[in-house]
């Protein structure tokens, strides 16, 4: 592997100014499942690796029944996937936390690596648009917040700038009579990358939805944020038709590449399975938690 | 060039510590540094879990760590599961069930198994193919691995 000096900063202010100082140099190593192959293989460069696990704020998960759940951004996945709190008012997160990659893999790797890594087929990073989770960023000039949807610019691109840390995803406190759930289409069961995915979150109300999110992976430059696939369920009754309208919608959303998993068609269909699928799901899980 | 990084851990229940590169991995430390031989290469990007070692109480692919990210930590590599000269009942069963022909993944599933089995002593079949699903071997098909690895959660509760 190419050269490099290692830091391991214990506070978020020592490791925005070890990223402020050696700029373009630096990388962040959270889980290192990502960075260390990109390292390896050359297709990234740092002269800098700026490991940020032992920073408290990057690996703790705190759960409050009012301002809701935050993740660090390095918590690896198992702790998630194995937190009480977690399991009980986030299901939707659950999904997506326990298959990515295997049990290996769900050691080391976090929700934050995952979405600064900014695949397209990101497993993690469509639930976390549909549980309208944000993004607490803190850099040389303090901290600012970045809906998830608007995080991820390009592949393997984000928007942080020279010197920013991503420190901890918030989702807020799910609202009554809501649901969430995650479905990924792989051609295996585990250790592949999405052909596509679905992650989708409703909130009911007398039998109606009063409101839904529905996001895409793998079928656009950056996971797919589809405000009016969830915008045409609000209001809605909860049925098979106007579940099929808001599938039908992601499937026109979708903006993929034909590529050695799937052609452009294929995805396309993927969009409106997994959609409408996932949806039924949540509906499930939302009528259970009234 | 970078200096080199001295390194204090725990491996197999042994305080060691070493000097290593802060690009080395600790799949390569523990190879071409420490002697221990018996953690493998295979992929090298994390895909084929032959390099399976327990880190702090979870398996991870030690290619996929730096070794100075050790400090402080417990590991445990394939060559701490027997105990003495004996053998650890997933290793019996492996050697009894035929789980393996070439070898070079065996280290990686058995270490695998072996934090299966301790957090759950009674895993089904769904479970422990879900577990392993990090660990690919080219030549058995599976099938003994699984039913090894069942032959073992067995063996450990009759002891009990």
């Amino acid at each position: 592997m190419q050269w490099f000096e290692y830091a391991r900063p214990g506070t978020v202010g020592e490791a925005v100014r070890l990223l402020s100082e050696h700029g373009e140099k630096a990388c962040v190593l959270a889980g290192g499942t990502d960075i260390l192959v990109q390292l390896r293989g050359g297709f990234r460069t740092a002269e800098w690796v700026i490991d940020v696990k032992e920073i408290p704020a990057l690996d703790e998960i705190a759960w409050d029944e009012a301002s809701g759940l935050t993740i660090g951004a390095a918590a690896p996945c198992y702790r998630i996937y194995e937190n009480e709190d977690v399991k009980k008012h986030y299901p939707g997160l659950i999904d997506a936390a326990s298959l990515i990659g295997g049990t290996q893999i769900q050691g080391r790797a976090s929700l934050g690596g995952n979405l600064c890594n900014a695949a397209p087929s990101a497993d993690a990073v469509p639930i976390m648009i549909a549980l309208e989770a944000s993004c607490c960023i803190a850099g040389p000039n303090g901290e600012r917040t970045v809906a998830v949807e608007d995080f991820c610019t390009a592949p393997g691109k984000n928007v942080l700038a020279a010197g920013e840390l991503l420190v901890s995803l918030h989702f807020p406190a799910p609202k009554a009579n809501s649901g969430a759930h995650y479905l990924r289409f792989i051609p295996r069961n585990e250790m592949d990358i999405a052909v596509a995915g679905a992650g989708v979150s409703v909130v009911l109300a007398n039998g109606n939805f009063a409101s839904a999110r529905v996001a895409l992976a793998s079928v656009a430059p950056t996971p797919l944020f589809v405000k009016q696939a969830g915008d045409a369920l609000a209001g809605q009754p909860v049925n098979d038709e106007s579940i099929q309208r808001a599938a039908d919608i992601a499937k026109q959303a979708a903006k993929p590449i034909d590529d050695m998993r799937g052609t452009v068609r294929y995805r396309k269909h993927l969009c409106e399975v997994l959609t409408r699928r996932a949806l039924h799901v949540a509906v499930e899980r939302a009528r259970r938690n009234n | 060039m970078p200096r080199r990084v001295h390194v204090q851990t725990t491996i197999n229940g042994e305080e060691i510590d070493f000097l290593c590169e802060p690009r080395q991995s600790l799949l390569e430390v523990l190879r071409d540094v420490l002697g221990l031989t018996g953690t493998k290469e295979g992929c090298n990007d994390g895909n084929c879990g032959a390099c399976t070692v327990i880190f702090d109480g979870r398996i991870v692919t030690a290619c996929l760590v730096l070794a100075v990210e050790a400090e402080g930590k417990q590991i445990t590599t394939v060559e701490g599961i027997a105990v003495g000269r004996e053998l650890h009942p997933i290793q019996q069963c492996f050697l009894e069930g035929a789980a393996l022909q070439c070898g070079v993944c065996t280290p990686g599933f058995i270490v695998a198994a072996k934090s299966l089995l301790d957090q759950d002593n009674n895993p089904s079949e769904d479970k422990i193919r879900l577990w392993l699903a990090n660990n690919l071997c080219r030549c058995t098909g599976y099938d003994k691995i699984v039913r090894s690895v069942q032959a073992a959660a067995e063996r450990m509760q009759e002891a009990r």
